[in-house]
């Protein structure tokens, strides 16, 4: 037998048959409509549907100015700081062996597991007039509930797996031959690190930072507890489409959440162009 | 390059690692410029050992020496050594001239070289290592001979005082691996360099080395020339693995 008919027959063998498939991927694209597809549509649909100018005015308005510059603002401190976390982490993970090394691993996770409303709910619990430092925290003159920090703090806790989730498995699977190797070449601790650990990560971080961006900028749960919803001071974008859609303001509200779409969609792209550019230096994350 | 190689002194150096004794009281001195072969079963601690003396590991008791100075106190970078490992561990994202002047950049501005001096120094290595014009390429473009041959280059662009190599020829194929086997010591009598390598090769060990230690279990059984080795072996272990 000619090698290629064994191979044809092996394929047969193990593909489905056409209406199957056909079925199989029917299935899907409708499943895709309804749950991704249509909602999108339908945000940009209800955002113009008074036209542009209505489109326009919406990003006009104080208060959707100030969500738009918080939820920027927020993003701007808390993706940087996981990329620092994540990168200290997956370092501390990959590179060596310290007790308790397993119990960092798995509160690294504890942000997935935990429900946002209820990680908000730690932090009113914590720094609230009522809480455990609270007393502290008036004494101080800080505002941490229903202000912005607040809102960071809630942020960076369950944004905090994303890039350390990225990391880990690359690093750990690109083991310390390198660093290894620098060292016995002079290089100290720090340039090792700068010069041969990071550059073999860039990817992946990258990927991760996108992750941890879009998490950060479409937070609601947590966000919400802590805030307290004060208008111009203390809403999000995604807190501000709530009031907006609450007030039956709709034009404006999906005009906002246009905004958070567009940034899916971006994100989407940029990460789907790294996963395809980049095949070996992107892990593919770990089955939850 | 530097012709003269140092003396390298062992002196009662143990090690444990969770519950298992890896090395025992490993006294071994290597003359300045011997090629000398650590030869082993998997498990033996010859590995462990040459990473201690390269300051990879530290060693719960005894001494390092290179020359005269005392290296048990001085971190892998101090003591400048050069080292090959089993996986070359080339810098994948570094074309072949950054990895080879990596150990030349890294130093401190007052003794770093200029860049005209650092090129001029990998041009060298890069035709001493039968490599010319390969300066662009990435290691994922080499073959597992090109790459080992820039490892060594590496190692030996900051001129160190011993070269150590761990496995040196494991990853390649028989044939390659000969080739290299003569070129390693031709580039060995060119530069004087004390040379140390790994190996559970033992007709690798006993063709390349001026000397050979047979260890075993944490242990040297035997150390001599290749000859005295096989003519006169001092233990049964050491006649079962020669044999």
């Amino acid at each position: 037998m000619s090698e290629r008919t064994i191979a044809a027959r092996a394929a047969d063998f193990a593909s489905e048959s056409p209406r199957t498939r056909g079925l199989l991927i029917a299935i899907s694209i409708a499943f895709l409509s309804l749950f991704l597809f249509l909602p999108l549509a339908v945000v940009f649909a209800q955002a113009f549907a008074h036209g542009t100018g209505a489109y326009f005015a919406a990003f006009v308005d104080p208060d959707a100015r100030a969500a738009i510059a918080l939820t920027l603002s927020v993003a701007a401190v808390a993706v940087p700081l996981n990329a620092a976390f994540g990168i200290a982490a997956a370092w501390a993970i990959a590179k060596f062996d310290f007790v308790g090394k397993n119990l960092l691993t798995t509160l690294i996770d504890l942000p997935f597991s935990v429900s946002p409303v209820v990680a908000g709910l730690v932090f009113v619990l914590v720094f609230g007039a009522q809480g455990v430092f609270g007393p502290w925290v008036a004494a101080h003159g800080l505002h941490i509930i229903f202000a912005p920090t607040g809102i960071v703090l809630a942020t960076l806790f369950v944004t905090f797996p994303f890039v350390a989730r990225e990391l880990i498995p690359l690093m750990q699977q690109q083991g310390v031959a390198e660093e290894e190797a620098a060292l016995t070449l002079g290089a100290g601790g720090l340039r090792a690190f700068v010069t041969v650990t990071l550059p073999n990560v860039k990817w992946a971080l990258l990927y991760g930072v996108l992750l941890c961006n879009a998490r950060a900028m479409g937070e609601f749960g947590a966000v919400s507890v802590v805030s307290g919803h004060i208008r111009g001071l203390t809403n999000t974008i995604p807190l501000q489409v709530e009031i907006l859609y609450n007030e039956y303001n709709i034009v404006a509200a999906f005009a906002l959440a246009s905004l958070l779409a567009l940034l899916a969609l971006v994100t989407l792209a940029l990460k789907t162009y790294l996963e395809w550019r980049f095949v070996g230096a992107v892990a593919r994350r770990p089955a939850r | 390059m530097n012709g003269a190689g140092q003396r390298i002194e062992i002196a009662g150096v143990g090690k444990r690692f969770g519950g298992q004794q890896i090395l025992e009281a490993i006294d071994l001195t290597i003359a300045p410029g011997e090629l000398v072969a650590l030869l082993g079963p998997s498990g033996s601690g010859k590995t462990t050992l040459l990473r201690i003396i390269a300051g990879l590991e530290t060693a719960e008791s005894g001494q390092i020496r290179f020359g005269d100075d005392d290296a048990t106190r001085l971190t892998v970078q101090e003591r400048r050594v050069g080292f090959v490992f089993q996986s070359y561990a080339l810098f994948r994202h570094m074309t072949v001239f950054d990895n080879i002047a990596y150990g030349l950049t890294v130093r401190p501005r007052r003794e770093r070289p200029r860049r005209r001096e650092i090129a001029r120094c990998v041009d060298e290595l890069l035709e001493m290592m039968q490599l010319p014009g390969l300066g662009g390429r990435y290691p994922a473009q080499l073959s597992g001979g090109q790459r080992q041959r820039v490892a060594l280059a590496r190692a030996m662009a900051i001129e160190p005082r011993v070269l150590l190599l761990d496995e040196p020829f494991g990853a390649l194929d028989a044939k390659v691996r000969k080739e290299l086997r003569q070129w390693l010591r031709e580039i060995h009598d060119r530069t004087g360099l004390t040379t140390v390598f790994v190996t559970h090769d033992q007709g690798e060990a006993m063709d390349l080395a001026d000397r050979v230690a047979v260890l075993n279990a944490g242990h040297i059984e035997q150390v001599g020339a290749p000859r005295e080795l096989s003519e006169t072996p001092a233990t049964p272990f050491v006649r079962e693995f020669l044999a």
